[in-house]
């Protein structure tokens, strides 16, 4: 109210029809943000990805003789594509689906507990990069045999 | 829900979307459930999983049609979602509409080819 009432309201950005390039790289992020931004972007990259996941299903229970080309897609390749590639793309899919099964669990939480303050989107929104980007690394780490 | 087609048709309203809200929960819940049953069956494999393994967790019955109910999930849950970015970024009618229509092409194609699989094994 008070600052409302004083002539000298700090000068705060104005965003109306946001423009890609202009505005989004001056645009503020705030970890909740971020969080919400990743889950679309992780759900339309999985989307897209979507034949080539259920090409995955495919080779890898069809028949012994479709696993062994399975299993060489991630060494020797696909196509013209290296397996190096294929991992990348692999771990891609890993970072999408754990990034998106964490915050929708937290948005599952949001629902159930009522949890909308700001403060609760901020800490769990870092909980969810942590969680997510953390067991990406981990499986990473795996899939190119670092360990 | 009242009457949702017709002159009569519901349109406003807090109402208005709760299906679709609604769905993506349900939805999401059966696929983390889903996650957790492949994921202990693919622990409690002793020694490496290997094909015979990996495709034995498809095999049975009730998987299979698990499996099926997952994929449907999983297909409604993808046009719940994609269907709200092009909604929210896309606004030239023509381009919407035509992008909505690739996705029910290219989802419906997908949960031929998954079904197809499944039936298979």
């Amino acid at each position: 109210m008070t600052e409302l009432a004083t002539p000298s309201r700090p000068q705060r950005p104005e965003f109306r029809n946001i423009n890609a390039f202009k505005d989004l790289p001056t645009y503020r992020w705030p970890l909740a943000a971020l969080v919400s931004g990743m889950h679309r972007i992780s759900g339309l990259i999985m989307f897209l990805l979507l034949p080539f996941i259920i090409w995955l299903f495919d080779t890898s229970v069809s028949s012994e003789f479709s696993y062994a080309r399975f299993s060489a897609a991630f060494s020797t390749g696909l196509g013209f594509l290296p397996g190096w590639f294929i991992k990348l793309v692999a771990l891609g899919l890993i970072w999408a689906f754990l990034h998106h099964i964490v915050a929708g669990l937290r948005h599952l939480w949001m629902d159930v507990a009522h949890a909308v303050s700001k403060e609760f989107g901020r800490r769990s929104a870092i909980v969810t990069l942590v969680l997510s980007l953390g067991v990406t690394a981990l499986l990473g780490a795996k899939l190119f045999n670092l360990y | 829900m009242s009457v949702n087609y017709g002159s009569k048709r519901l349109v406003v309203g807090a109402h208005y979307g709760l299906r679709d809200w609604l769905a993506q929960r349900v939805t999401a819940v059966l696929m983390v459930l889903f996650t957790l049953v492949v994921l202990v069956k693919v622990l409690v494999t002793r020694g490496p999983l290997g094909y015979e393994g990996w495709a034995g967790i498809f095999a049975p019955q009730w998987m299979k049609a698990l499996t099926f109910t997952i994929i449907v999930a999983l297909i409604w849950h993808i046009w719940v979602g994609m269907r709200e970015i092009w909604m929210d970024y896309v606004k030239p009618v023509w381009l919407r509409l035509s992008l909505q229509v690739f996705t029910i092409v290219w989802l419906a194609g997908c949960a031929g080819w998954a079904i197809q699989v499944l039936w298979r094994l």
